[in-house]
């Protein structure tokens, strides 16, 4: 289940097609292989250097750079308290220790059942409903330590499974595009395009 | 002639509040439905690139977005008209819309991602017209799940409904648009890191010169970054021209702006105000804005432009929010977002949690903001839980001077991007400002807040 298989394979290569560069797609395909395997594994990390000519070891000194990339397993929820400015003058701190009490983990820890990892966070952007809580990239506040509980038993019994999806982002962000114009074709179209500027510019001189 | 956008607290969307005079990028909002095609096509949606690509020369475009006088929304304030006007001349140029939003307290370019993707990817149309750019790539905040949904089904709906695509509405212009994913790195959202996170590397900040991706950007080409708010104001500027976006406003601070605004207040949300017609005390106090602070609370201090603009103090709310006006006394408007703190906040905790943001987010190429910053982080916290010593308060602005030498405003640099300049601001001010509280922190080891 490591390297990319089947449907995901699929999308792996098309994403790789997208770019001028197919370096480019690293960071996608690093969001993808968590969405196949909840974290980015050692062979799909070899796999992702296959796919767009580049080293594991260059994928890795890559994917090491982002928090949301994780290299271990983590829970089928990550559960994120943001406790930076915004959140912290609103509770950001005491809603963290409420998780943790919660969870009955402390943070950056994954519950024995496997089911929530909880993270204290930087800004989610979600600054006017501080405290804020991300669940898989999914935002709810405010919260306080009932709510926080109560998002926990909704978790739980799979009343949220429509708005929070399994692992990372990429789950339901699909293109459905035709493929972007060939290089070589944009080249031509730049060529034409700067001519008819300097067409335009000499009969503006005249 | 305010407009708000209101997001409230309970956490429904309600109409914009108080008298809509004049919105520009929140036009859509009021309604439930703002993010789908059928909205945006109802409301004039296309109507602006349709123009721009069917009457209008790319110069043509450039000139109206010059004479709008449209300052950069991202952070820096920059006039996008100019930023266009140091496009290199060459054979490949690329538009990158930076949808990085991560500055503390900034959550207005994550409402447009959610709210109105379609506007979003027109006016990213209208901005690769103009600069003659055939591929644009609009990099999103990876933790924003649901706006790299909807901005990915809105460029697939600008693809079904052939406003992307090869020869676009008959004009012979083509273009293609793609959705990058971020993965969680503030320093992303300086635009060269966000270059190097775009070509699948770490995102580490380019040396300068050059100090423009318009002379090299991505793939080595030219290339220009334009933030998420400022493309969305392209299709207005297209539709009405520049002259009627200059006439909002005053000075050098044109057309409206999305104000983020947060923290101790009753009514935090994003609000559209025309620039420099309301002030931080309208914003903060006023009945169709943040409607005030807390029962008996006072205001001790705000952060007018994000977690590393330095700090106003109420004799500053009298100032309208205006580029210039901000700047001159001292600060600056930034990403337009406003954090209020009441006297109930401890503002050693306050200035040591966005040192310790900084220390956290530092990409540790630059000495003084890797190790400057973990120290400061470190000190601020020992002061904090009441293990400090009086000399740490030299020792911090010893600091703060390495990194930022003078700590002046606007900041001196040591290092490669502004990142590291960014700590200073919140530690001097806090600590020229609240000095009893840190020595009653330091030498009674408790806090006069908590």
């Amino acid at each position: 289940m490591a390297r990319f298989e089947g449907e995901m394979l699929g999308r792996a290569e098309r994403l790789a097609s997208l770019y001028p560069d197919p370096r480019s797609a690293i960071i996608p395909l690093c969001h993808l292989a968590q969405e196949q395997d909840g974290y980015v594994t050692e062979e799909a990390i070899a796999h992702i250097g296959e796919l767009v000519g580049a080293t594991g070891a260059e994928v890795q000194g890559t994917a090491s750079f982002y928090d949301m990339l994780k290299f271990e397993p983590v829970g089928k929820y990550v559960i994120g308290v943001c406790t930076n400015i915004s959140c912290m003058l609103r509770g950001g701190y005491e809603l963290l220790d409420a998780a943790s009490n919660t969870l009955g983990v402390p943070p950056g820890e994954t519950t024995a059942d496997g089911i929530f990892t909880l993270e204290e966070v930087e800004c989610v952007a979600h600054c006017d409903k501080a405290p804020a809580v991300q669940i898989n990239y999914r935002y709810f506040g405010p919260v306080d330590s009932d709510a926080f509980a109560e998002l926990v038993g909704q978790l739980k019994s799979g009343e949220l499974d429509e708005q929070v999806p399994e692992h990372g982002t990429l789950i339901r962000v699909l293109r459905d595009a035709p493929p972007p114009i060939p290089l070589e074709e944009i080249d031509a179209e730049r060529a034409r395009q700067d001519a008819e500027r300097e067409a335009r510019a000499a009969s503006r001189e005249v | 002639m305010p407009s708000g956008l209101g997001r409230t607290r309970s956490g429904r969307r309600e109409p914009p509040p108080g008298r809509c005079s004049v919105r520009i990028v929140g036009g859509r909002l009021e309604h439930p439905d703002s993010h789908t095609l059928e909205r945006f096509l109802a409301t004039g949606g296309n109507n602006s690139f349709r123009k721009a690509l069917l009457e209008m020369t790319p110069e043509a475009v450039a000139a109206e977005v010059l004479t709008a006088n449209l300052l950069g929304r991202g952070g820096a304030g920059f006039e996008a008209g100019r930023k266009w006007g140091m496009l290199r001349k060459a054979k490949r140029r690329y538009l990158v819309v930076n949808g990085d939003e991560s500055e503390p307290a900034t959550f207005k370019d994550h409402l447009l991602v959610e709210r109105d993707p379609h506007q979003l990817v027109e006016g990213a149309s209208i901005a690769a017209y103009a600069i003659g750019a055939s591929l644009a790539v609009i990099y999103l905040r990876g933790e924003f799940a649901l706006g790299l949904e909807r901005v990915q089904e809105a460029i697939n709906d600008a693809y079904r409904i052939g406003a992307l695509g090869r020869d676009i509405f008959g004009s012979g212009f083509s273009l293609d648009i793609l959705l990058q994913p971020g993965a969680g790195a503030y320093i992303c959202g300086e635009e060269t890191a966000l270059l190097e996170s775009l070509e699948g590397k770490r995102g580490f900040p380019r040396i300068k010169p050059p100090y423009f991706p318009a002379v090299i950007g991505l793939y080595g080409a030219p290339t220009i970054v334009n933030n998420v708010e400022t493309v969305s104001n392209l299709p207005w500027i297209v539709e009405h021209g520049g002259e009627a976006f200059k006439s909002l406003g005053s000075g050098r601070s044109t057309g409206t702006r999305l104000f983020a605004l947060s923290g101790q207040v009753n009514r935090p949300g994003v609000y559209e105000v025309e620039m420099t017609k309301i002030t931080f005390r309208d914003l903060i106090f006023g009945e169709e804005y943040g409607q005030g602070l807390a029962p008996s609370r006072n205001l001790t201090a705000f952060i007018p432009g994000g977690a590393s603009s330095p700090w106003f103090f109420p004799e500053h709310l009298d100032l309208p929010l205006g580029q210039d006006e901000v700047a001159k006394a001292g600060s600056m408007l930034g990403s337009g977002s406003v954090i209020v703190m009441d006297d109930s906040s401890c503002p050693v905790r306050s200035a040591w949690r966005i040192a310790r943001f900084f220390a956290r987010e530092s990409c540790g190429q630059c000495t003084p903001c890797r190790e400057g910053g973990t120290w400061i982080d470190r000190i601020m916290e020992r002061i904090e839980i009441g293990n400090g010593r009086e000399e740490d308060l030299d020792l911090l602005l010893d600091l703060c001077d390495n990194i930022s030498p003078g700590v002046v405003w606007p900041p001196a640099q040591t290092t490669i991007c502004v990142l590291g300049p960014s700590i200073p601001p919140a530690i001097s001010a806090a600590i020229s400002r609240f000095r009893d509280d840190f020595l009653l922190h330091i030498k009674e080891g408790r806090c006069p807040h908590a």
